[in-house]
């Protein structure tokens, strides 16, 4: 924690862009100036701003796989402990368990299993729901959703000092610079 | 400038040297997420809603209506006969749950192919395939005769201590169209939630900031949650992509894996997918054409869009009457008495009406989509797409009736008739997917606006330098007034 320079109660600085291709210099150039606790925010996906912001992946695809061969072990599972072990009848002289007549399950199975673990995979790595925070407290912010352009950074960067890192940001190309309070009775 | 100068909204203009825009009119990122949310935020509800609405509800009210009268009295109250077992209900479930297909082809289909139109329509596409597969389920629900033990369908510890048998197609069904109705209802929730967001930041109303508030779990555009809903977006359209051919496969095994002549045929799986995703399509614009002009969206979803999904249904059009043409090829060229038999029947015999409906409305109506006139002239696509809703309701009623009524054994044949039950259970589904679509239009974000703001030029933080597969806007010399932002 960057304790000595900063204002209590203060959660970051925020300044706000109107064109996606500024935006993703300027992030650029955060990256580069070793931030680790700041964020953009737009309306949509930028393309481009995973380098720009230096993003690694995400662990996302093994959630899913995980969740995928949970459904596709449960449906195995499901369909020969009901049908060949716990209530074993023969009909149109199929056997108990066999692969063919259990695949429509199994693939159904591991797709909702799938779909599962990327929904709230997404949502948890995500840290939501989370309805509240600081950065809704802010009037301009309210168009982060709708047509503009946000570099945000936290004041619990280790690299945040106050009037540096206003300078800093003043010096990209946005509008003013704001600060963000903690609370939201701002 | 070129010809479509004269019309600022027709898009269709064969110019090679420049692409049609995806989005007209004057607008930036503002004025979209204002003319879509304001639909839903600031615009008095159209007096026409209301009356739509009333009548809708009451059409609701007359499925209910017919369901709680056939849970009281029993199956008999539908036209069903023996060797006619499978009627209206089924050719119902199979008719709206193929409806469904389209919105999931437009949102992941057309999402990994990276079809940049699909943007302006997948919301709505997406709402319609939820609705139809609401209306789909409850066919197959009410339809099993002893109501009080539906459960029997799932795999629940019972009284009985017994186990579904999983190696009927009959099963498949219930866990492919469940797992449709998750994956759809995910996929399209998930697709919202950066709109529901901007809905919460637009709203005046308390209320509103509240529900919507809660409905956008927080979102706040951040990108690195924009990073994460990316790569989940496009594992969710990777997963419903076989998931929708599936579903439509599975339904045609209920017919395929019996063996009355006409059913049991190893065309269906792919021939029911073709017809669904046909269907389907008729069905997005039939909705849609009325939506856009009535709520001014004609900037958005332009007639680029609708030209672009009566190929679709041109080609898909195609391949079903080309399935109708192979099973006849195949009934003759098996040699199988009995199936060459079912055909001939089906054209000639006394369900001939039926199936001379069906193929004047999918066979001859879809070919007219060769003609760019009619594929660009909005009415005349309108009531080609009544047809083709008609004509693919036959379908389902031709295959599902014809083959049942003449098996194999001439003492057990007989003729199928509906009963006003019936007619009026079909109609009440109707009343309910239109309320399901008017309720959506009037609280929910018509047009993906997060995703529309992608294919607009100005969205290029690359302009000229680099480009997606399929992204040809990106380097285009400013041809229309949204062109070179920044």
């Amino acid at each position: 924690m960057a304790a000595d320079t900063q204002i209590s109660g203060l959660y970051g600085l925020l300044t706000e862009f109107e064109s996606p291709s500024v935006l993703v210099q300027a992030a650029a150039q955060v990256r580069d100036a070793g931030y680790r606790n700041w964020d953009v925010h737009t309306p949509f996906p930028i393309h481009g701003m995973d380098e720009a912001m230096g993003i690694r992946g995400t662990q996302l695809p093994f959630v899913v796989l995980a969740g995928g061969l949970i459904g596709l072990g449960l449906a195995t599972l499901m369909q020969w402990w009901m049908n060949a072990v716990d209530y074993p009848f023969v009909i149109s002289g199929k056997p108990l368990f066999g692969i063919p007549a259990n695949i429509p399950v199994m693939f159904e199975l591991t797709v909702l299993f799938s779909a599962f673990a990327a929904f709230f995979g997404m949502w948890g790595l995500n840290g939501m729901p989370k309805w509240h925070h600081p950065l809704f407290a802010n009037r301009r912010f309210l168009r982060a959703t709708q047509d503009r352009f946000f570099i945000v950074i936290e004041a619990r960067d280790p690299r945040f000092r106050l009037h540096e890192t206003s300078a800093f940001l003043a010096s990209l190309g946005g509008s003013e610079v704001e600060e963000v309070k903690e609370s939201a009775e701002d | 400038m070129s010809p479509a100068a004269h019309d600022p909204l027709n898009n269709t203009v064969d110019d090679p040297t420049r692409p049609n825009a995806l989005i007209l009119g004057d607008n930036d990122f503002t004025s979209l997420t204002v003319k879509v949310s304001d639909i839903v935020l600031e615009r008095k509800t159209p007096r026409a809603w209301y009356v739509a609405f009333t009548v809708t509800a009451g059409l609701t009210g007359v499925l209910f209506l017919m369901i709680g009268y056939l849970f009281i009295k029993g199956v008999g109250v539908w036209g069903l006969n023996n060797p006619v077992s499978w009627g209206w209900a089924i050719v119902n479930f199979v008719f709206w749950v193929g409806i469904g297909h389209a919105g999931t082809l437009i949102s992941a289909i057309l999402f990994l192919l990276r079809q940049k139109w699909r943007t302006s329509i997948n919301r709505f596409a997406e709402a319609m395939t939820i609705f139809a597969v609401i209306c789909a389920g409850i066919f197959p629900a009410i339809h099993v005769g002893r109501i009080w033990v539906v459960y029997w369908l799932f795999p629940l510890p019972n009284y009985q201590a017994m186990w579904p048998n999983f190696r009927s197609p009959l099963l498949w069904d219930v866990f492919a169209v469940g797992t449709y109705a998750t994956v759809s209802l995910l996929f399209w929730y998930t697709g919202m939630v950066p709109d529901l967001a901007t809905l919460r930041d637009r709203a005046r109303g308390r209320m509103q900031q509240i529900i919507y508030g809660i409905l956008a779990v927080g979102w706040r555009g951040s990108h690195r949650h924009w990073h994460r809903y990316e790569k989940a977006y496009l594992i969710l359209a990777g997963l419903a992509t076989p998931l929708v051919l599936s579903v439509h496969s599975v339904v045609s095994f209920d017919f395929a894996t019996a063996q009355i002549p006409g059913w049991h045929t190893t065309i269906f799986p792919p021939y029911f997918v073709a017809g669904a995703v046909f269907s389907g399509f008729a069905m997005v614009g039939t909705l849609l054409i009325p939506a856009r002009q009535w709520f001014g969206l004609k900037e958005f979803i332009t007639l680029h869009h609708l030209e672009n999904m009566n190929k679709i249904i041109l080609a898909t059009g195609s391949m079903v009457g080309f399935a109708y043409a192979t099973e006849f090829f195949i009934a003759w060229y098996s040699g199988n008495p009995n199936e060459s038999f079912a055909f001939v029947n089906r054209a000639f015999g006394p369900y001939s009406w039926a199936y001379w409906i069906m193929v004047s409305c999918n066979v001859i109506t879809p070919q007219l989509f060769w003609i760019k006139k009619v594929r660009t002239t909005v009415p005349v696509m309108w009531a080609m797409y009544i047809f083709v809703n008609i004509g693919m309701w036959f379908e389902r009623f031709v295959i599902t009736v014809t083959s049942l009524h003449r098996d194999f054994l001439p003492s057990s044949w007989g003729y199928y008739d509906p009963t006003v039950v019936d007619i009026l259970t079909f109609v009440g589904s109707f009343g309910l997917f239109f309320t399901l679509v008017l309720l959506f239009i009037r609280f929910l974000p018509m047009v993906a606006m997060a995703e529309v703001k992608t294919v607009m030029p100005i969205a290029d933080a690359h302009s000229g330098e680099r480009r997606a597969v399929g992204d040809y806007h990106g380097d285009i010399p400013a041809a229309s007034p949204e062109g070179g932002g920044a």
